[in-house]
Order: C-alpha cells, then sequence, then structure tokens
C-alpha cells in the first residue's frame, strides 16, 4: 500500500485553494541502476479530485512529474467541503486520501 | 396500481441508462492518455491531443523558472484568462514532450501548478484548450543539473 498523501485545503473569498503532495518514487524509466540496467518506468498515471462528490480536477501524470508530486489549483466551493484526492499508478496501485476545507 | 406500476418501470430503466452513461464517461476521463504520453516529440503529441498547431496566446501564463538548478524538480505553473477545458505541459527536449494533462471541469479555476522533471535546458509549452481551440504559452528554462539520467 502507498504511503499517504498530504492534502491540504483552504477557503478564501469562496476559491477554495488545494495543495497536494502525493508519495511515490515516480520512476521516469531512464535511469539506470548500478548494474547498468534500465530501471522501468513506475509513476502516478491518473489522478482525481472531487469535492462534496463532484470532480473538480482530473488530471494524467506522464514519467516527467517530479518525484513525490506536488498539485495546487483552485475551485469555487466553500469552507466545510469534503475533498476526496485519489491516484492510480502505472502498476495499477492505488490511494485515496481525504481533507476538509478550511 | 398497474399503471403505476408501468410507469416506474420507466422511469428506472431510464435511470439506469443515465447511471451508465455516467459511468461510462468517469471511465473515459480516467483512462491514461498512453499514445500522448508516449509521443517523442512536440508535434505528435499536438497531433494526439487534437491540438493542430496551437496559437502562442497572452492569455495563457506559463509560470517556470528562468533558471533551475535542479532538473528534478521543476516548479511549472499554468494560469489563463480563457475558459479551460483542459491543460497540459510539455517539454521539448524530454524523452517523451508531454509530461502533464488537466481536465478542468466547470467550477474549477484554470489555474494549476506542479512540478516536473526536465533532462536537460528546454522550451517548456503550456497548452490551454478552451471553446475547442488549444492555444499556448512556451518559456524556455536553462536546467543546470538535469533530472532524467542516472
Amino acid at each position: 500500500m502507498a504511503d499517504p498523501m498530504r492534502v491540504r485545503a483552504a477557503e478564501n473569498g469562496g476559491i477554495v485553494d488545494v495543495k497536494i503532495l502525493m508519495k511515490h518514487d515516480m520512476e521516469s524509466g531512464q535511469r539506470k541502476d548500478a548494474a547498468g540496467k534500465t530501471i522501468p518506468a513506475w509513476f502516478i498515471s491518473t489522478i482525481n479530485v472531487k469535492a462534496n462528490g463532484k470532480d473538480v480536477l482530473n488530471g494524467q501524470f506522464g514519467p516527467a512529474v517530479s518525484k513525490d508530486p506536488f498539485l495546487n489549483f483552485k475551485y469555487k466551493g466553500a469552507k466545510g467541503d469534503k475533498i476526496v484526492v485519489s491516484w492510480v499508478d502505472s502498476k495499477g496501485d492505488k490511494r485515496t486520501d481525504e481533507a476538509t476545507a478550511s | 396500481m398497474n399503471q403505476q406500476r408501468r410507469s416506474l418501470l420507466k422511469y428506472s430503466a431510464v435511470f439506469g441508462l443515465m447511471a451508465s452513461a455516467g459511468l461510462i464517461s468517469v471511465a473515459q476521463a480516467q483512462e491514461w492518455n498512453k499514445a500522448a504520453f508516449e509521443g517523442k516529440s512536440l508535434d505528435d503529441v499536438f497531433k494526439i491531443l487534437g491540438a493542430g498547431s496551437p496559437d502562442k496566446s497572452a492569455a495563457v501564463t506559463l509560470n517556470a523558472p528562468d533558471i533551475a538548478e535542479n532538473g528534478a524538480v521543476v516548479p511549472v505553473g499554468i494560469t489563463t484568462t480563457l475558459k479551460a477545458e483542459q491543460m497540459a505541459i510539455l517539454v521539448e527536449k524530454n524523452p517523451s514532450s508531454l509530461a502533464a494533462q488537466f481536465f478542468i471541469p466547470a467550477g474549477t479555476e484554470p489555474f494549476v501548478t506542479t512540478r516536473i522533471k526536465m533532462g536537460q535546458t528546454s522550451n517548456v509549452y503550456a497548452l490551454v484548450k478552451a471553446d475547442g481551440k488549444w492555444s499556448m504559452a512556451v518559456k524556455e528554462v536553462k536546467v543546470t543539473l538535469g533530472g532524467c539520467g542516472g
């Protein structure tokens, strides 16, 4: 099971600012190990963010997104919105975490 | 009674259809666009995204550093005054150009920031799709230490 994400959401003037820090190695498939063999790519491929059950962002990542991906976006919302962030990686591993807009 | 039961049946059939239609669209949004992410050059990715040759637009702003000391972590942000439906970040000289793609539903601000890897100094492209038309902004980011090699 993958490590938990850090999700922070702050409401200001009707706009909720969401910051997500995912914990993932994001192997690019370009690196080689000590024996000179290519390390296969392994990365978060899709991410979905819902607020109160409604999609607020869908994203697709390639291996060029940095290790421990960071994501910041804003949507029209209110304090107390329940934010659910889920990702799926290229090996089918999944992780879902929740936060409440403050 | 019988009449009521019939209309109930009809409604449940309609709801069932709606639910399955909803499920289908969710599945499509979730599906990873393999071809686009494996596109080697900018033109490949533009073609797969259906962007053709996007026009440079002052309405699209790409926030990226002039010089990135560490190519493994380059902060990149896109904002636009357009009503964006989709946004994409491309790096011209990476092994695969497309770094990330975002789908912006109504009610979400056209603003996304993330961090990407860059193998070497390259132009970074911010693509925005609004009203079915793609626009872009370009900025060169100098990398002093690559983020893709071993």
